[in-house]
């Protein structure tokens, strides 16, 4: 492939000056504002960007599903405007939740597509194949398609969408709610196939990681395209500009929340041992505010990231007034009960009929930790989860959470645990303040005490706006934020987070762990799943599992070092769940 | 005590909420039924009104227009057309333009002068049986009417025998007074059944039921929860067809109120159990939507709704002792049509509370079976 793709090639796709707007709870809202774009020719091309960046309608526009307010956007030749049918038959579109019959085949699905885009039925033999071929699929073509896992329904939507050969492929999000192993596998199928058909590819994604392998990005906020170049680009920008400070003792949180006060600090994230910031100068940050508590610090340079650019771009303005820490309004009594260990878990055991999901695990979680079970699709983590909560009994096994099985305990003891479902799972119709005011109530919460519950998570998760709108209108930022004021409003001892960042953006995420970190600090134990592995940097400790059984445990740090080698210094948590997983599937696939 | 009360009215709200929140639901639970009234109170009806038909009178006399007169005066009939000859009659009754054909003989007025009966035929369309037999019931009543008048105006003497009919609540034998309080069950049934049914399966699909179960609620008060709203829109839209049939539609509500309510509550309870029952076997809207109605249509058809139960082969009639329709529709029409209290009543109430009950508790344990 060539380093510049596509120059001797009209782009595949051009955008000019579109615009948009859409009611959103009866106000307007510009979700494009004089947006113009191109999409190179037999390459990747990343729009990348926050939630409600306008990322979606702009996929719609190019495809003819929407028509735009002003401009013109032309795909393969064709203005869109004038005949989105042919758009339609020309390109490959894969929406968000891809319109899979569950109730069908993978066969079947492949057979329905190739119905719809009028693939002849000579050519369908070949053309299954080899999308088969190409996305592992062929052993499972008489499975339903409800009964695959998430990856596998995204990679079985790709094919879909490609059933019909074309020269462009849009992919909205295809990379949202997948596990690390499928992620990867769905960027190589999507390499390979710019490289073999010469496809070009508009995808938009959430994950900053994934824009670093996009050959183009294009970046938008707020309806705005920010900018447009090589991700390399985006990185060169902040040379000089980012560090890593480094403790030897086990107080990387507070570093965190106390580095990320200090004077030019763009961004902090915790990583490994340390703390990584991003400066709004080339020079390193100034330690000497932080105290005697911190001490034996150390100052390294590190290599940008696209990430990096991507905040600097965007993150300085939400980052100019700095949020006040989450305080919890603690409950009195019930949350005394010292207890060190709150959550116990002993030769755990979940069978399915044959099936074991969930295949005798052990682990423990100590009051005030941040604790992430990790895993592919299918490891077993969501029914681990679901078992603890109370929701699937376990077929063996003992479990203990705040001292209860949660499935036979009084009322009050599910008082004591908060729950933040996967898709944050709200009540669609009611408005953000009646769903506030449900969950308040169903915990008995009621009368003054409700009502300044409801004021505080209004305030404290930036919903005041957003109070009476319909929460199914809200993007899905906020729809997390709802979700988890709800799981908050009754000062939960225990936390129980099931994805809660799959789909959200970075600049959320590091909102989402600002307060996880908060909630931490007042002794709030806190359960997370998660498919995003750099958040598992953020954990105190973490289990892996796959195929029902623990890997593999520790704290991040301890993950990773089993990992280094000479070849790979500094192993990403990717890097090091990726060889787990591989290690432990290799002698069985052998078998 | 307090604090689950306090969860059941939250989780009630939130239903109540949701439902008239949303401008499609909180239509298809007023239009719908409201239409469904007007409609079925005009169009459902045994009565026949302004049948078109057609004269063929061969006699020139008086007599025989006095007797089509009696016809053209009630309003049961309609003369469309008059014919000269016997061969259009066929063409006209075959192409649905007349339901009847009145043929009068030649020698009718002659006939009835000299002392003899008059001849008449009628031809109706026999194609559906039920309409024919009302039909010639009708002409029936108009000719004895002419004849009685006719012997006693013109000295003929009395007829040898004469029917002298009664009908009991239903003087004017009204087919509205019987089918009105009948649809008060119907589409209480179909509304109250829609309501419990579907919300449990919206917030599976949601997953919002998790939700649901990881808060203090415990099953029972979910279970609670969500049958209150379905009792309370039920018992709404009973009031508001009652109200509509007695005022609108004139049927005559001779009974006690509290009797018919407490047959109401009853009957409220077991479409509430049935509805959750189904709740908790599906897992999507679309299974409950097809669960509601393999259960509705035989619960409509079997009630005595439009047919006699009597006229039911025995085994079907054992059968309907598990409907609770069957029993509320008798309520609705003894408090309706007789006047009845509750003293007579207690052979219905029974039946819907344990049916009631049984399924309430079906519900509660698949409820619990399902969360395995």
């Amino acid at each position: 492939m060539s380093a510049t793709p596509g120059k001797n090639h009209a782009p595949a796709c051009s955008i000019q000056g579109v615009s948009r707007a859409f009611k959103l709870a009866g106000k307007p809202v510009q979700a494009l504002d004089q947006v113009s774009a191109q999409v190179a020719h037999g390459a990747v091309t990343g729009l990348v960007g926050p939630d409600a960046a306008g990322k979606t309608t702009l996929m719609r526009l190019a495809v003819g599903l929407l028509l735009p307010d002003e401009g013109s956007i032309s795909v393969l030749g064709v203005e869109v405007g004038q005949d989105p049918q042919r758009v339609q038959a020309l390109v490959g579109y894969m929406p968000q939740r891809f319109g899979l019959y569950e109730d069908l085949t993978v066969k079947e699905n492949l057979d329905l597509y190739a119905d719809l885009r009028d693939l002849a039925p000579e050519d369908r033999p070949p053309r299954y194949a080899e999308l088969l071929g190409m996305t592992g699929m062929e052993p499972f073509q008489d499975r339903l398609a409800g009964a695959l896992s998430g990856g596998m329904k995204q990679k079985l939507g790709l094919a879909c969408a490609l059933v019909k050969p074309t020269e462009m492929l849009i992919l909205d999000e295809p990379t949202v709610g997948v596990d690390p192993v499928s992620r990867r596998e769905l960027w190589e199928i999507v390499y390979r196939l710019v490289e073999s058909e010469g496809l070009s590819v508009l995808l938009s994604t959430s994950y900053l990681d994934e824009a670093e392998r996009c050959q183009e990005v294009v970046l938008l906020h707020q309806g705005k395209v920010l900018g447009q170049g090589a991700p390399g680009e985006f990185s060169r920008r902040m040379r000089g500009k980012s560090f890593l400070v480094k403790s030897g003792q086990n107080n990387r949180r507070r570093l965190q929340s106390l580095l990320a006060r200090g004077p030019g600090v763009v961004d902090s994230v915790i990583q490994g041992d340390g703390v990584r910031l991003v400066m709004d100068k080339a020079a390193p940050p100034d330690l000497s505010g932080l105290g005697d508590a911190m001490t034996g610090l150390q100052v390294r340079e590190e290599e940008p990231r696209f990430e990096d650019g991507f905040l600097a771009l965007m993150g300085g303005r939400r980052h100019e007034s700095q949020e006040p820490e989450l305080q919890l309004i603690q409950r009195g009594a019930e949350a005394s009960k010292a207890r060190d260990t709150v959550i116990e878990v002993e030769e755990l055991t979940k069978r399915f009929g044959e099936f074991v999901a969930v295949d005798r695990i052990s682990f423990q979680v100590k009051r005030g930790e941040v604790f992430g079970l990790l895993g592919a699709n299918g490891a077993g983590k969501s029914t681990t989860f679901r078992m603890l909560c109370g929701l699937l009994p376990p077929s063996q096994g003992r479990l203990r959470v705040a001292g209860w099985d949660l499935r036979r305990a009084p009322a009050r003891a599910r008082a004591s645990i908060g729950y933040m479902a996967q898709r944050f799972s709200l009540y669609g119709q009611l408005s953000v303040r009646d769903n506030l005011s449900f969950f308040a109530s169903a915990y008995g919460l009621g009368g003054e005490r409700r009502r300044r519950m409801i004021a505080w998570a209004l305030d404290e998760f930036g919903l005041a706006e957003v109070a009476e709108a319909p929460s199914a209108e809200l993007p899905l930022g906020f729809k997390q934020r709802l979700a988890m004021a709800a799981a908050l409003m009754h000062g939960p001892e225990i936390l129980f987070l099931d994805e809660p960042t799959s789909g959200v953006d970075p600049l959320a995420r590091r909102d989402f762990w600002r307060r996880i970190n908060a909630l931490a600090e007042q002794k709030v134990t806190v359960l997370i799943t998660t498919h995003h592995l750099e958040e598992a940097e953020y954990c105190d400790r973490m289990v892996v599992m796959d195929r029902g059984q623990i890997l593999a445990r520790g704290t991040p740090h301890e993950m990773k070092s089993r990992w280094v080698t000479p070849e790979n210094p500094n192993p990403s948590m990717e890097d090091a769940f990726i060889a787990l997983l591989e290690e432990h599937r290799a002698p069985k696939e052998a078998a | 005590m307090r604090a689950m009360l306090h969860r059941v009215w939250a989780l009630m709200l939130k239903e109540f909420l949701a439902l008239l929140k949303d401008r499609r639901s909180r239509t298809v639970l007023i239009v719908p039924p409201l239409f469904q009234l007007m409609v079925f109170g005009y169009a459902a009806t045994f009565d026949l009104n302004q049948v078109p038909y057609a004269l063929y009178n061969q006699d020139a006399g008086l007599a025989s227009r006095e007797l089509v007169s009696y016809f053209d005066g009630s309003r049961n009939f309609r003369q469309v057309a008059n014919l000269n000859s016997q061969e259009r009659i066929g063409p006209m009754v075959r192409d649905g333009q007349v339901l009847m054909a009145l043929v009068i003989h030649p020698h009718f007025s002659k006939d009835l002068l000299s002392g003899r009966p008059g001849r008449v035929q009628v031809i109706v369309d026999g194609r559906n049986s039920n309409t024919a037999l009302v039909l010639l019931g009708y002409v029936q009543s108009v000719v004895n009417a002419f004849s009685r008048d006719w012997a006693r105006e013109n000295g003929g003497g009395a007829l040898p025998a004469e029917l002298e009919i009664r009908a009991w609540f239903n003087p004017n034998l009204e087919s509205r007074w019987f089918i009105v309080p009948g649809i008060a069950g119907l589409l209480t049934l179909v509304v109250s059944l829609l309501v419990t049914s579907l919300s449990v399966a919206r917030e599976r699909e949601a997953g919002t039921f998790d939700q649901l179960l990881v808060t203090p609620l415990r099953p029972v008060e979910i279970l609670l929860g969500k049958a209150l709203p379905g009792m309370v829109i039920g018992f709404a839209e009973a009031t508001a067809i009652i109200v509509a049939g007695t005022l609108w539609f004139d049927v005559p509500l001779l009974g006690s109120l509290p009797a018919l309510y407490l047959g109401l509550f009853l009957f409220l309870l077991s479409a509430l159990g049935v509805g959750l029952m189904i709740s908790s076997f599906s897992a999507t809207q679309q299974q409950s939507l097809l669960g509601t109605f393999l259960f509705m249509v035989p619960a409509v058809i079997l009630s005595g709704f439009a047919t006699p139960i009597a006229n039911m082969p025995p085994a079907v009639q054992t059968m309907t002792l598990a409907n609770p329709m069957r029993y509320f529709l008798v309520v609705v029409r003894k408090v309706f049509l007789e006047g009845a209290g509750m003293d007579v009543l207690w052979g219905q109430y029974w039946p819907m509370a344990v049916i009631g009950l049984t399924t309430l508790a079906a519900a509660g344990i698949l409820f619990r079976h399902r969360m395995q």
